[in-house]
């Protein structure tokens, strides 16, 4: 029963990383259906650059929180900065071409955002310090869930829950729902487009960097591989709960995670990527729209 | 001057985008950081005159659709290639001089020319493969080189259990390919582009986690080695000569896969992927059978990827799964894409341009991968249809109009 749990915890840990990162593509799809391919490099700079900031500050003798805190919002801005960057050079001018050009483009852009980190710092697994300190209140049950769990729950659920308020409440959050039904119509009554497009991608970077830094804490390497994968999960996540759908993003990132856990834990952790996509398959075969998302008609 | 203060921002905006990365180097250690700040000065100069570039070609983009949309279309006016392989004379003079000149280059050039050009000829069959796929039938594949490893495998592994012999094998592997791909046709019938890609890149994974992980079966990480080089009855032959040898059926190889894919193009099949990438719904209504299309496509585009690959394991002699990663299919779309989607020309001097030249510039190699990169986003944004645009075939009535005159 220890061992189901551990799973479990473990399982939802995993999980809410894959849908912190699955809801950057979700809310991007929803807006310009467009594969944001390039969504797994944003979150491998998010890590990388809270791994410099960190290595920096060590070295010149901060330590502790400061260190965790300064880095994580670096690494936000810089993913931020990218994200924005990279819609502005890679999937603007092609707004209005056919569907596949700006997708080859998004693969070309996270090949060379890859290549880049690579020539810019290095190939090699770098050490990513411990920046999740171990609480002492977690002691009596540091064998089934660990503080950097914890934290990483807890950070999850903290976001998604000020996501949800932000697209409920607020008027940046309308005017992404509007543009989200019908574009044409929402630039008629007056939304600036282009911009709410912008936003989307700054808020999806913003929640891959969270994610990459409480990947990279946890995991404790970094490299610039790291993304594609990531990025791969992630998508298939949002597949899964429906893409689009926000929630659905959440769920899917669940299930993807426990799946994994559990497939990992009970049969073999060679197989976990085969389990992750097998599922993927299934979920198309039988349910293409997803676990949340809606069937629409498709109209000429 | 507004365009210089525009290029000064974007270039100071790059410079803050990259400092971290270009600039800072945490060695953890020796514990000491590096400041390199030479690479800023770079970055910021080359996003300079690079923003000046970006603004120039955009306004060309947009005066040339301008020009399109009022009506002065040059579109499909033909590049001065295409109008050059129009001319019959000249084309077959062209041709026959091309031909000539593959089947005397192992004796021009030394043998490791000859690999060189092997592994180029490799992947222009590749690249008219993953062409009849994507560029054909608009079905986006990122998983392609799961299918070429059937193909290798199949030799290797046959070979290895049973002796058979690459012959035997060829078209044994190509079968094999094409059933996986039908295989992998089959779950994704109903999905749209976009779903497509990520399950193919999905089944590519899978592919190669499983090689990796089933010792059993294919021998892991580790690979097999001495695999059966082609044989010519059961001749005896040294490096040199078996590498000619090799040189000479990949040739033949590209031939065969130029005149099918080309015959393929213009057949009925060849119409209906065409049709199914320009519009599905208009597609099925025009009484397409869309499963069979895509099936077809699939079954078709990995066939060629099958046999290549069989190929290939002959070639090295020995292949493990990490020839078979994401970026081999990202190479391999990048070809397609680079060289005119749909385009046989165009994918031959893709992967020619694409495979050579980071053999020849070695110094270039380590930012292949990059430029790669960068020239697809590029490609995309500024020449869709690629270096050599692919020209549908028109039919006029010739007659219609001297009839006419008559009467």
């Amino acid at each position: 029963m220890e061992y189901f749990i551990e799973l479990f915890l473990s399982g939802l840990t995993r999980g809410s990383i894959y849908a912190l990162i699955a809801l950057g593509y979700t809310m991007v799809y929803g807006i310009i259906q467009l594969i944001n391919f390039a969504h797994g490099e944003i979150y491998m700079i998010g890590a990388f650059v809270a791994y410099i900031v960190c290595g920096v500050m060590t070295i010149y003798g901060f330590h502790g929180v400061s260190v965790l805190i300064i880095a994580g919002m670096l690494a936000i801005i810089y993913s931020c900065a990218y994200g924005y960057t990279l819609e502005k050079v890679a999937y603007r001018p092609l707004r209005g071409a056919p569907r596949l050009s700006p997708l080859i483009s998004a693969i070309g852009m996270s090949i060379f955002l890859q290549n880049y980190v690579l020539l810019a710092q290095t190939s090699d697994f770098l050490p990513f310090p411990a920046l999740i300190p171990d609480f002492e209140f977690m002691e009596p049950v540091a064998h089934i869930i660990g503080s950097a769990e914890l934290v990483i729950l807890i950070t999850t659920l903290v976001t998604m829950i000020l996501l949800t308020l932000l697209i409920k409440y607020t008027k940046i959050g309308k005017a992404m729902r509007a543009t989200q039904q019908d574009m044409s119509m929402a630039r008629l009554v007056g939304i600036n487009v282009d911009q709410v497009i912008s936003v989307t991608f700054i808020i999806g970077s913003a929640l891959a960097a969270i994610g990459g830094v409480l990947v990279a804490s946890y995991i404790g390497q970094v490299n610039f591989y790291i993304g594609f994968l990531a990025g791969v999960k992630a998508f298939t996540a949002a597949v899964l709960g429906g893409i689009g759908s926000v929630p659905g993003a959440v769920i899917g990132g669940l299930v993807l995670g426990l799946t994994e856990s559990f497939a990992a834990g009970y049969i073999s952790s060679d197989y976990e990527d085969v389990f992750a996509f097998g599922l993927l398959v299934l979920i198309l075969i039988l349910r293409p729209s997803g676990i949340m998302g809606r069937t629409t008609k498709q109209k000429v | 001057m507004k365009n210089l203060k525009q290029s000064l921002a974007v270039s100071l905006w790059f410079i803050f985008l990259t400092f971290p990365l270009m600039v800072i180097k945490v060695n953890t250690t020796d514990q000491f950081v590096q400041w390199r700040w030479m690479n800023m000065l770079w970055v910021g100069l080359t996003i300079f005159v690079l923003s000046f570039v970006w603004r120039y070609a955009l306004n060309r983009k947009e005066a040339r659709q301008m020009a399109a949309m009022s009506g002065q279309d040059d579109q499909d006016k033909p590049s001065k290639i295409q109008v050059l392989f129009e001319n019959q004379a000249l084309r077959t003079k062209l041709l026959f001089g091309l031909l000539a000149f593959a089947l005397v280059f192992p004796w021009v050039f030394d043998t490791y020319q000859s690999t060189i050009m092997i592994s180029a000829l490799i992947y222009v069959v590749l690249g008219l493969g993953l062409n009849i796929t994507v560029g054909l039938a608009g079905l986006l594949d990122l998983g392609y080189v799961a299918f070429f490893a059937v193909g290798a495998y199949a030799y290797a592994l046959l070979n290895y259990h049973f002796g058979l012999g690459f012959w035997t094998i060829l078209p044994v592997g190509g079968i094999l390919s094409c059933l996986f791909g039908v295989i992998l046709g089959f779950p994704i019938l109903r999905l749209r582009g976009d779903y497509l890609a990520i399950v193919t890149l999905g089944f590519g994974m899978i592919i190669k986690v499983v090689l990796e992980n089933w010792s059993a079966f294919s021998f892991g990480p580790s690979g097999i080695a001495n695999i059966d080089k082609p044989g010519l009855f059961g001749l005896d032959m040294d490096i040199a000569a078996s590498t000619t040898y090799i040189y000479y059926i990949m040739i033949g190889l590209v031939i065969l896969t130029i005149v099918v894919t080309g015959r393929l193009k213009h057949s009925r099949i060849g119409r209906a992927w065409i049709a199914l990438r320009e519009d599905e719904i208009a597609c099925v209504a025009m009484g397409i059978d869309i499963a069979r299309t895509k099936l077809s496509a699939y079954a078709l585009g990995a066939f060629w990827a099958g046999m290549v690959g069989v190929m290939f394991a002959a070639k090295t002699t020995f292949i493990n799964p990490a020839s078979f990663t994401f970026m081999e299919s990202a190479i391999i779309l990048s070809i397609v894409v680079l060289g005119g989607m749909g385009s046989i020309l165009g994918v031959i001097i893709g992967a020619m341009i694409l495979i050579l030249m980071p053999e020849y510039l070695r110094a270039f190699s380590e930012y292949r991968m990059i430029i790669f990169g960068a020239a697809m986003v590029l490609m995309m944004i500024f020449r869709p249809q690629g270096i050599i645009s692919n020209i549908r075939q028109k039919y006029e009535f010739k007659g219609l109009k001297e009839k006419t005159d008559n009467v």
